[in-house]
């Protein structure tokens, strides 16, 4: 089954390997990955999403836990989460077949972000199978697609936040000055 | 912190080299002997060491080192230090550090590494060996900066030895051990050590797990490394106590409960003996206790006690589940389980049980070695019991890989804890002599035997040199068949008998011994045994024997890999030995 995992992590060198290494030492194929700062100062989160047998949830999140410069992991297969990817798609348009692919756009809610005389670019963000979607219709298309770039899979659960690093720590989970340039929001704590 | 005749005091705040700080460090952790090898990257280092209370031993070669520091820190419960250069210097610690890591052994490991203005340019013996070792560490650290030293091997100690521990390296760049920076030992102590957060064992499983054992009618304790790692021996031996339960060791368990204690079954797994499989087949509840259900010893996960519900007490949540499925897990340290369980277990009687037990010992005990007649053949079998009864099975015994190993576990009864010092799960040949030295070096007022195959011996050899150099009274038993022995033995029952590559021909041992300055004999009947194994004792300094045992001697009993525990192969009724190629 598709697992997937959210963790925070030291932001330090040499940790995307130790995470990555746990996986590919259970000859597991990560799937998708993506890193990104956090709420918390010095900690990036991670998403994980990785085919494993059923039962091998527990001992990769164990397994991550293990690792020193994981501070929490979430299991968060078959959880009401929110799931978003994002992709830059590059088309072949000229002058001649672009509106079609607006209107593509607008049917995708996606937005056009670079407009060249022989190619768009399309900003799209979404669920894996939209993204998909637009880019089989685009193939059906005289519009060649040249490029995907597409992020990997960002997950967080649904209602109340779940960083209990932060309790853990003692610390608030109001952003503070440092955070607040970098447009963090206040995120929302569990009502004990 | 005591190191009181130190003339070092850590708390002082002083501007030190990073060199110095890396020592200053160390004596505040209470070291006070490494194991090492000095090269170019980590010379700083050796140049600051005469200004410390630290004593080093110097090997041979690196993989000593690491071995050193195992055995040392299994002997005596506290972490062990190995200290090598950069590239050659580091990778050889690597299959030390692997063992230890398999083994859960505390160990620090520190690398020089080349400066760090030239890292990642493929300097001179420059190698990645974080990167190398991250698989085969708890966790790896790499140093650049002398402001980092401290903090790091500071943070090495806490997580080698905290939670399940384990084998932590630290890779100090040139420069920074040249460099320079205010020395706080105390500023650089880690932040709290935080247990796993998957830890878990409320008052509910605890009562899941009392009305397991209480219910249970033939129940068994599988007592593992865990229970030396936690100190929990007393613990275990009231609740085998209390509610009768009958004791099978694992091979890194032995010692952890006294194998003369009535309900002490004996050995568990491939080389266990018979009853003691049998016992957990039929079992209906095994109790595990800081073990982790390895191949070895559950033969096949499909047919391992498919009878039993199962109770496991484990630090570490990434093993449960993992080789057999458990129905209560009790997560977290086992002395802290076995406190809180107790108190729910009131008693019982389980003589039907322990009865049934008994009988079925049948006539494996009458097929034991011991008890056939003397043939005129030295077995290594005899030179294991010999020496246990010699010993008084009161030596710390440090063992290589291979035939011998599974003898001495079967035959040397350990009723004392880290007296056995053995490379159970990665099964490292070599292990032996250097695991002795650190051994020796742990509990010098101890009698410390080395007993290794005459392969496993030649590994690492070398550190005769090492044992000459400091003068110690250790003895060395090479159980030498002329084989590599349990190669053979699996080329025996599995492969037509084609001894592929397996014959060994070897140094004159007592020879090579003699080469070191050692003194050595060799012996070859049994009724030789015991002179010379008390002339060794009474020597004042190390002593080599050379044991010439038979040939094609085999292991019994034995599970074939990828059988079921009741599917073992037993001793065989009549002497099992054919012709050796010497008779023919």
């Amino acid at each position: 089954m598709l697992h997937t995992f959210v963790a925070y992590v030291e932001d330090k060198p040499g940790v995307l390997t130790r995470v990555a290494s746990l996986f590919r030492r259970l000859n597991i194929n990560i799937i998708s990955l993506t890193v990104g700062r956090s709420e918390r100062t010095g900690y990036s989160r991670m998403t994980i999403v990785a085919e494993a047998s059923d039962q091998a949830g527990h001992r990769i999140r164990a397994s991550l836990y293990k690792l020193e410069d994981v501070a929490e992991v979430d299991d968060i297969s078959g959880i009401s989460a929110v799931t978003r990817e994002l992709a830059l798609i590059k088309v072949a348009a000229n002058a001649e077949n672009r509106s079609g692919v607006f209107e593509l756009a607008e049917v995708f809610r996606a937005r056009i972000v670079d407009l060249a005389p022989e190619s768009m670019m399309i900003e799209i963000t979404g669920v894996e199978s939209k993204i998909e979607g637009l880019i089989q219709v685009l193939n059906e298309r005289e519009n060649r697609v040249l490029e995907v770039c597409r992020s990997g899979k960002m997950t967080m659960r649904r209602g109340h936040h779940t960083s209990r690093v932060l309790r853990a720590m003692g610390v608030s989970s109001e952003p503070s000055a440092s955070d607040s340039d970098r447009n963090v929001l206040p995120t929302v704590e569990e009502p004990e | 912190m005591t190191h009181g005749q130190s003339e070092f005091h850590p708390e002082v705040l002083t501007r030190l080299t990073g060199a110095e700080i890396l020592w200053a460090t160390l004596v505040g952790e209470s070291v006070t002997d490494v194991f090492g090898y000095p090269g170019g990257a980590i010379l700083p280092a050796y140049d600051a060491l005469r200004k410390f209370p630290i004593r080093h031993i110097l090997v041979r070669h690196e993989q000593g080192a690491a071995h050193m520091a195992d055995g040392y820190a299994r002997a005596s419960g506290k972490v062990g230090v190995a200290i090598a250069t950069s590239g050659p210097g580091a990778t050889n610690l690597v299959t030390g550090i692997a063992t230890a890591m398999m083994d859960s052994i505390p160990m620090v490991c520190i690398t020089g590494q080349v400066s760090s203005k030239v890292l990642g340019t493929d300097a001179f013996q420059e190698i990645d060996i974080t990167g190398i070792t991250l698989p085969v560490t708890k966790h790896n650290f790499l140093v650049s900066r002398a402001e980092e030293i401290a903090p790091a091997i500071r943070a090495a100690f806490q997580i080698a030895q905290s939670g399940r521990p384990g084998p932590v390296l630290v890779d100090i760049t040139k420069d920074a051990q040249q460099a320079t920076a205010i020395f706080d030992f105390a500023g650089a102590k880690p932040r709290a050590y935080a247990p796993h957060p998957m830890l878990h064992c409320n008052d509910q499983k605890l009562h899941q797990a009392a009305e397991l054992i209480r219910k249970a009618e033939r129940p068994v304790i599988l007592a593992g490394h865990g229970i030396l790692q936690a100190r929990a021996g007393e613990q275990v031996r009231s609740l085998a106590e209390r509610m009768q339960i009958p004791i099978g060791m694992t091979l890194l368990g032995l010692g952890a409960f006294p194998a003369s204690h009535p309900l002490n079954m004996g050995m568990m797994g491939m080389h266990g003996e018979s009853w003691v499989n049998q016992a957990i087949q039929e079992a209906d509840l095994l109790i595990a206790c800081g073990m982790r259900f390895d191949d070895r010893v559950i033969g096949t996960p499909a047919t391992y006690a498919t009878k039993a519900k199962k109770i496991h007490i484990e630090i570490d949540p990434a093993e449960i589940n993992k080789n057999i499925a458990v129905d209560v897990a009790l997560v977290g340290d086992l002395r802290e389980v076995l406190e809180q369980l107790l108190p729910l277990l009131p008693g019982r009687d389980g003589s039907a049980w322990l009865r049934l037990i008994e009988a079925s010992k049948g006539t494996a005990a009458v097929r034991d070695i011991r008890n056939l007649p003397d043939s005129g053949h030295l077995y290594a079998a005899h030179v294991m019991h010999d020496l246990w009864r010699i010993t008084e099975g009161r030596a710390i015994v440090a063992t290589d890989v291979g035939q011998h190993q599974m003898w001495e576990a079967q035959y040397y009864h350990h009723d004392f804890p880290r007296t056995l010092i053995t490379s159970g799960g990665l099964g490292t040949m070599g292990f032996a002599l250097p695991a002795g030295i650190g051994a020796k070096f742990a509990c010098p007022d101890r009698e410390v035997w080395v007993i290794a195959g005459d392969g496993g011996f030649q590994m690492t050899a070398s550190e005769l040199a090492t044992i000459a150099q400091e003068k110690l009274k250790i003895h060395i038993a090479v159980i030498n068949n002329g084989y590599l022995g349990m190669v053979r033995q699996w080329q025996e029952f599995f492969y037509e008998r084609n001894y592929q590559s397996t014959p060994l021909v070897s140094p004159d041992f007592v020879k090579l011994a003699d080469a070191h300055g050692i003194r050595g004999a060799a012996v070859r009947k049994r009724a030789e045994l015991e002179n010379v194994v008390n002339e060794a004792r009474a020597h004042d300094g190390p002593f080599l024997i050379n044991f010439m045992v038979e040939q094609e001697d085999s292991v019994y009993p034995m599970i074939p890999a990828g059988s079921a525990l009741h599917e073992m192969i037993r001793r065989p009724d009549q002497n099992p030995l054919i012709e050796t190629p010497q008779d023919s």
